[in-house]
């Protein structure tokens, strides 16, 4: 079982109290964005095979949305964050630096 | 190649089975073929076998980083149909559905193929309504459908309670010439046929790099060395994007686990394939009497194989009300697969930004039915650059608006 931290009810949470919202911080685009921008947004993934950012909603619980690192490859959860960020925070990076040298 | 037959059986016999041969050779990689297609899997091999078939086009090489068919084409439930809402997929998997018909004449080699009926089941209002509608349509398309009510359904499926308190079965949607086949055998004969006509074959062989020159492909860089080519196929499940990314380009695709188990074996009770998407379930009995259950994907991105127990315990218990009988049995081992999910649950099967490589991936839920349709119209698509089957099915689909909108009509289990 998945089990990721909620940032706001500082606790950890099973998968099956939370949904999955896909790769976070997407740059959304305004109406005069031509196609191949809207394609982008809407339709492209990085799906990257490894440290993959993603929202995730405390569906039963606050009911909040936040933001996850996760690893696709090896399933290690690096920690979680706030949704009001465009990219991943400091504590964040550190941690998946820390976790990849210590693989390395 | 030594070919299959009553008298071979019997001459074998005779000889303590001393003159088969190796069904496929093992190749050591050449340093350039005409076309490279990455992924021996049920499509890549399909792939190579329509190019060497129809096509003439026989210095083909069939790279794995595995071993044959160990990927989805080994993780699926084996399910046959082609019931299918839109007319660019009724085309494709309707073809598909045919070729299974004979393929084990055609490529001399028994891949089981049982059309032994695949019932939908309506559980809901909404999917009597899309069901019905989907049964007109097949009826435009020539796909052979018809949408039964609960009483014929419990007449060809006796085990199942069609008065379940939460999920009443309202009817389904039936389609009589669907079935399964023995999925290891799809890839085996594809292979025996391709290494027949003289391709190689060559596992343990991961792609690590795409070679392009003046955005145009030049060759692979792989685990055993770089190989040239004039034409690269991609034909993976659950890397599609990986090897996208290779080749500097991106895929609208997200890769989920989608899990599947089986029961031990009981005796015969059940000679048609069940889905019933509304509570993501669907159920069939192999011919060595074990119950295969699949259910629903993820939801979130994973490359590892494994999937949510919970998942599992969601599939299981949605069947044991329809079918009371699974919850007696023990269930045997279950496992889980890759599948790469478009944004319209339709495949993908494209030129692509870089002249010369040729997606087919994004099969999704249920690329199995597909593998020979799939093989026979990326097979053109490569040979001569477009392919009539193939047209609706392009990368950039998504930035025209031009969906293939199957998640409406297929319900997860698609």
């Amino acid at each position: 079982m998945l089990i990721l931290h909620c940032p706001y009810c500082q606790r950890d949470v099973d998968e099956t109290d939370l949904h999955a919202g896909g790769e976070a911080h997407l740059k959304r685009v305004g109406p005069e964005a031509d196609a191949a921008a809207f394609e982008q947004y809407l339709f492209m993934r990085r799906n990257t095979k490894g440290v993959h950012f993603e929202r995730w909603r405390h569906v039963y619980g606050c009911g909040k949305w936040f933001l996850a690192a996760r690893n696709t490859a090896t399933l290690q959860v690096y920690g979680t964050y706030s949704a009001q960020t465009t990219e991943p925070p400091a504590h964040i990076t550190e941690a998946i630096r820390a976790a990849q040298e210590s693989q390395a | 190649m030594k070919r299959y037959s009553a008298f071979a059986v019997a001459r074998e016999a005779f000889r303590q089975h001393t003159g088969w041969n190796k069904a496929w050779g093992h190749s050591e990689p050449k340093s350039k073929y005409d076309v490279i297609v990455v992924g021996a899997g049920g499509h890549g091999l399909a792939t190579a076998y329509y190019l060497g078939k129809n096509f003439g086009i026989t210095n083909v090489a069939v790279l794995e980083k595995g071993w044959l068919g160990g990927g989805n084409t080994g993780r699926n439930t084996t399910i046959i149909r082609s019931n299918y809402l839109q007319d660019p997929s009724a085309a494709i998997y309707e073809k598909s559905r045919s070729l299974y018909e004979t393929m084990s004449q055609d490529l001399n080699y028994n891949v089981m193929f049982s059309p032994r009926g695949v019932m939908m089941l309506a559980q809901t209002e909404h999917e009597v309504r899309g069901y019905k509608r989907t049964a007109h349509a097949n009826s435009l398309q020539n796909v052979t459908t018809e949408f039964i009510g609960p009483e014929r359904v419990k007449e060809l499926c006796p085990i199942m309670n069609i008065d379940g308190p939460r999920y009443p079965v309202l009817g389904a949607l039936w389609q009589a010439r669907g079935g399964t086949a023995r999925h290891d055998a799809v890839a085996w004969g594809y292979a025996r046929a391709c290494s027949d006509m003289g391709m190689d074959i060559i596992q343990q062989c991961e792609v690590k790099g795409v070679r392009t020159e003046g955005g145009r492909v030049t060759g692979v860089t792989t685990t055993r060395g770089d190989i040239k080519c004039n034409k690269l196929a991609m034909v993976v499940a659950g890397h599609a994007s990986v090897l996208a990314e290779m080749a500097g380009f991106q895929l609208p695709i997200e890769s989920v686990a989608l899990q599947a188990l089986v029961s031990e074996p009981i005796k015969p009770c059940m000679d048609v394939v069940v889905m019933a998407n509304t509570v993501h379930g669907y159920l069939s009995q192999s011919d060595k009497g074990e119950m295969v259950i699949g259910g629903g994907t993820d939801g979130y991105n994973n490359y590892t194989q494994r999937g949510s127990f919970h998942h599992i315990e969601e599939t299981v218990r949605a069947l044991v009300e329809t079918f009371p009988i699974v919850g007696r049995l023990k269930m045997l081992r279950q496992w889980g697969g890759i599948v790469d999910v478009t944004g319209d649950r339709s495949p993908i099967l494209s030129k692509t930004p870089v002249e010369g490589v040729f997606v087919n991936c994004g099969w999704g839920t249920g690329g199995f039915k597909a593998i020979p349709g799939s093989g026979w119209a990326m097979a053109e698509l490569v040979a001569k650059g477009h392919s009539p089957l193939t047209d609706a099915f392009s990368m950039h689909r998504f930035q025209r608006g031009q969906f293939i909108d199957e998640s409406v009509a297929a319900g997860v289990a698609h």
